[in-house]
């Protein structure tokens, strides 16, 4: 089984995390609806892409990491035996911070996970660039140099190729890591708008410092503070009716 | 006190002439002593005791190239993987290996020559041959190419291997697709080097290969001889002209590869960096 | 894969191992039956003569001066030439000229040797040596010196090049000189790594083989002058590969025994300098 199917809401039940003897995350329940962009909200060392990266699993590769806790994905439980973690990337796609091209050219780079599981005739290939490219919007700047070398773009190209890159192993969650702050506002600009066109068919979760972009992309949001989740709810709840102290001082610039 | 270090700016700049007269009269003299006496016969003509040639050493100094490398390079390059993408370079079982790399690295040639004797030549019973040679010069450049290696994929990014997993990429594929592609540059920089090292040797050989000056090797059985080991043997047995002409040859093969490691290197984290890097 | 790739990291280990039992194995009892004494510091090597006598001690001693004695010169010039490049060279001479050094670097040992044989052995017996011999351990001490040079000026420049740049500007900032600046603040700061460097160059002088026994003569005698024909324990199998036969050949390698623990206790000393330039290194970091 390649893909998952079903409906793509996020649900965390009694996460607690570890690294090593430190307890990086407490006690977190959590139910991310699909379809929408939940915003991750707090500041640096809070422990919210810590989280973000429970759903690929991406903490794997962490040394001395240990997760408790349900967690699901459509009703796929992502931490069972049967769950395969390739899979389960595969359909849960993840943009870094800094943009991460390949060393190779713009077609390789969306054609990557494509191959990797196995698609290898040209036309299909072709096919899954050019969608993968339109759908990051970014088709009309590339699609003259495909074959040029990815790392010659600019940061903002670069970031919205990581996308593509992403969408062409055609993932029905995407986790995003604080993706537009390397980038400067016109670049931002474009990503944002980008997410607002994709969450019409994905589950879109992401790590951000900054506030009005919260408030501009995400349909809910969370705030994470030291570990713990202190408040969750509809972006316009939390950012004009704050229930907890803490989220009201963080969110007037008082601390963070 | 001023002074006396003033005066010793200038016994520094006297000491970096004399390295530099020093270390070029070495390749000045070798070219002109030699070039003249280099001819068509000597290099690639058949062997006869009164006009030797070069053509087994040139046959004997590709083969153990060959064994050398298709020894070394999977082991060196394997066993640097397994140090950097397996074990994160750290932990207690790295440290073991680096010591005894380390190590490896530190043992005088001949030694490693004694060992080589002891070994292909006394315990398995094959006498003097290429491959014994061969071998014991793969063992010798392994730590060089280990460490080249290891080196070449720390500077990799890591968030290139993240980018891999986080579309699903298995460990393996992403070694070979994206790290090993990435670290190319560096990796075949460090072997092309470490083959120079194989084709400078000659103190290992006296004792594996055998010095046979005068016969192409048949087999990799065979015992031959290389241009280096030819160098020595001219020189010792009273055909000094064509010490100078072999020295010639193998001082331009050595110079040769030291500039191709390079270039090909730079070649090559070209073409997977385009101009970004 | 992970086997495959495991297997080949334990290759490095298993190999030091083979190699030192296949080295002691055959080489220690050898040692035993000629007496440890005997065998170290016994001066009579004649292993073809109708008694044998195995004693390395004029080995031993031709090693240690030519080791020494090339060390001394390669390091004197060798560490001077880096100091030159780094601070007194014209910025536009210095890359080239590094990267010519580190071609030259990769110059065979042969060629050294028979640079050697040919122009410094005659010209040290024609205008240099008493005695007349132009072989010996004057000879290839000097060989050796320009071996090494490169190894050496590489390193100490890379270690001075590695001390922070703010020491030197503090130190005109105190009104020292260009000159005092580099010889008082730099140099002793780049002082472990420039240590290293030197027991790396002792590392291959002590190990090196074809160039010194093409300007060392090879007669197994106690030097007693600069200018006699000797051998070093490198020199002494080899020759004797060349020379004996397949049963006195233990003989050599009980002296590869000795030079191999030579050589380990050089790479301990080595690795524990290191740890410890690359703790102070850490501590630098930290304080900055």
């Amino acid at each position: 089984m390649n893909e998952f199917i079903g409906s793509m809401n996020i649900t965390a039940k009694g996460c607690n995390l570890y690294y090593g003897d430190f307890h990086a995350l407490k006690d977190i329940n959590i139910e991310i609806p699909e379809k929408q962009v939940t915003a991750l909200i707090g500041p640096s060392g809070c422990g919210k892409s810590t989280f973000l990266k429970i759903f690929n699993r991406m903490n794997d590769l962490v040394e001395g990491c240990r997760i408790e806790g349900e967690y699901h994905i459509g009703g796929i439980d992502i931490f069972d035996k049967e769950t395969d973690v390739n899979i389960l990337r595969k359909n849960v796609g993840m943009v870094f911070q800094k943009p991460n091209p390949f060393p190779m050219s713009i077609y390789d780079n969306i054609a990557f996970a494509p191959r990797t599981f196995g698609i290898t005739k040209k036309s299909k290939l072709d096919e899954i660039v050019e969608q993968s490219l339109r759908r990051a919007s970014i088709w009309d700047e590339v699609k003259d140099r495909l074959r040029k070398n990815a790392l010659g773009m600019s940061g903002g190209q670069q970031q919205r190729l990581c996308i593509a890159r992403s969408l062409a192993a055609s993932p029905k969650v995407l986790l995003m890591d604080e993706p537009t702050s390397a980038l400067d506002p016109i670049s931002t600009g474009k990503i944002e708008e980008l997410m607002e066109e994709l969450k019409k068919d994905l589950t879109i979760v992401i790590v951000t410092h900054n506030m009005q972009q919260a408030t501009r992309i995400a349909d809910k949001t969370a705030f994470f503070l030291l570990g713990e989740l202190v408040e969750y709810g509809n972006t316009d709840d939390i950012f004009t009716s704050p229930r907890d102290e803490r989220t009201e001082r963080y969110i007037t610039g008082r601390f963070g | 006190m001023r002074k006396i270090y003033y005066a010793l700016k200038y016994v520094c700049i006297a000491a970096l002439v004399i390295s530099l007269v020093a270390l070029l009269a070495v390749v000045a003299y070798v070219l002109i002593n030699g070039l003249d006496k280099l001819s068509f016969h000597l290099v690639f003509g058949e062997y006869d005791p009164n006009m030797p040639t070069l053509l087994p050493a040139l046959v004997g100094t590709l083969q153990l190239i060959g064994v050398a490398a298709i020894i070394a390079i999977p082991i060196g390059v394997a066993s640097a993987i397994f140090l950097v993408e397996y074990t994160n370079n750290k932990g207690k079982f790295v440290k073991i290996v680096q010591v005894a790399a380390e190590t490896l690295a530190g043992i005088p040639s001949i030694v490693y020559g004694l060992f080589g004797y002891l070994i292909f030549v006394v315990a398995f019973g094959w006498g003097y041959s290429i491959i014994g040679g061969g071998i014991t010069l793969a063992i010798m450049i392994l730590p060089t190419i280990v460490r080249s290696t290891q080196e070449s994929l720390l500077s990799v990014q890591g968030g290139l291997r993240e980018g891999a997993y986080a579309l699903g990429t298995s460990k393996v594929r992403t070694i070979f697709r994206i790290v090993l592609p990435s670290a190319a540059g560096g990796i075949v920089t460090a072997i092309i080097l470490a083959i120079g090292r194989v084709v400078s040797e000659s103190a290992v050989l006296i004792l594996t290969i055998g010095m046979v000056v005068n016969k192409v090797p048949e087999t990799l059985m065979s015992p031959g001889t290389s241009l280096a080991l030819d160098i020595y043997y001219f020189a010792s047995h009273g055909y000094p002209n064509e010490a100078a002409a072999t020295a010639v040859v193998l001082l331009v093969f050595v110079i040769l590869l030291n500039l191709l490691a390079g270039w090909i290197g730079n070649m090559i984290k070209k073409s997977t960096y385009g101009d970004a890097k | 894969m992970r086997g495959v790739f495991l297997f080949s990291a334990i290759f490095s280990i298993l190999a030091l191992a083979t190699i030192t039992v296949f080295l002691f194995v055959s080489g220690v009892p050898f040692i035993a039956k000629t007496g440890f004494a005997k065998f170290l510091f016994g001066s009579d090597w004649s292993p073809l003569a109708d008694e044998p006598s195995y004693g390395i001690f004029p080995m031993i001693v031709a090693t240690l001066y030519v080791t020494a004695l090339s060390v001394l010169i390669g390091v004197g010039i060798g560490l001077l030439t880096a100091i030159a490049l780094y601070k007194f060279c014209p910025k536009k001479l210095v890359t080239p000229i590094r990267h010519m050094i580190n071609l030259l670097a990769g110059i065979p040992s042969v060629i050294f040797g028979l640079f050697g044989m040919t122009v410094i052995v005659p010209f040290v017996r024609d205008y240099v040596s008493p005695t007349g011999v132009g072989y010996g351990i004057f000879s290839a001490s000097l060989v050796l010196a320009i071996m090494i040079l490169p190894t050496i000026v590489s390193v100490s420049l890379d270690s001075l090049n590695s001390v922070p740049n703010t020491y030197y500007e503090g130190a005109l900032a105190l009104g020292a000189t260009k000159e005092q600046a580099t010889f008082k603040i730099m140099l002793p700061s780049a002082k472990s790594g420039i240590f290293a460097g030197v027991v790396l160059a002792i590392g291959r002088a002590i190990g090196e083989t074809m160039a010194v026994i093409m300007v060392i003569g090879g007669s197994p005698e106690m030097p007693e002058s600069m200018f006699q024909s000797v051998r070093t324990m490198t020199a002494n199998i080899a020759m004797g590969a060349l020379e004996l036969d397949d049963n006195t050949r233990t003989a050599l390698i009980a002296t590869g025994v000795v030079l191999f623990v030579f050589t380990l206790i050089l790479n301990i000393s080595f690795s524990l300098l290191k740890k410890d330039s690359s703790e102070k290194k850490e501590k630098r970091g930290a304080k900055k």
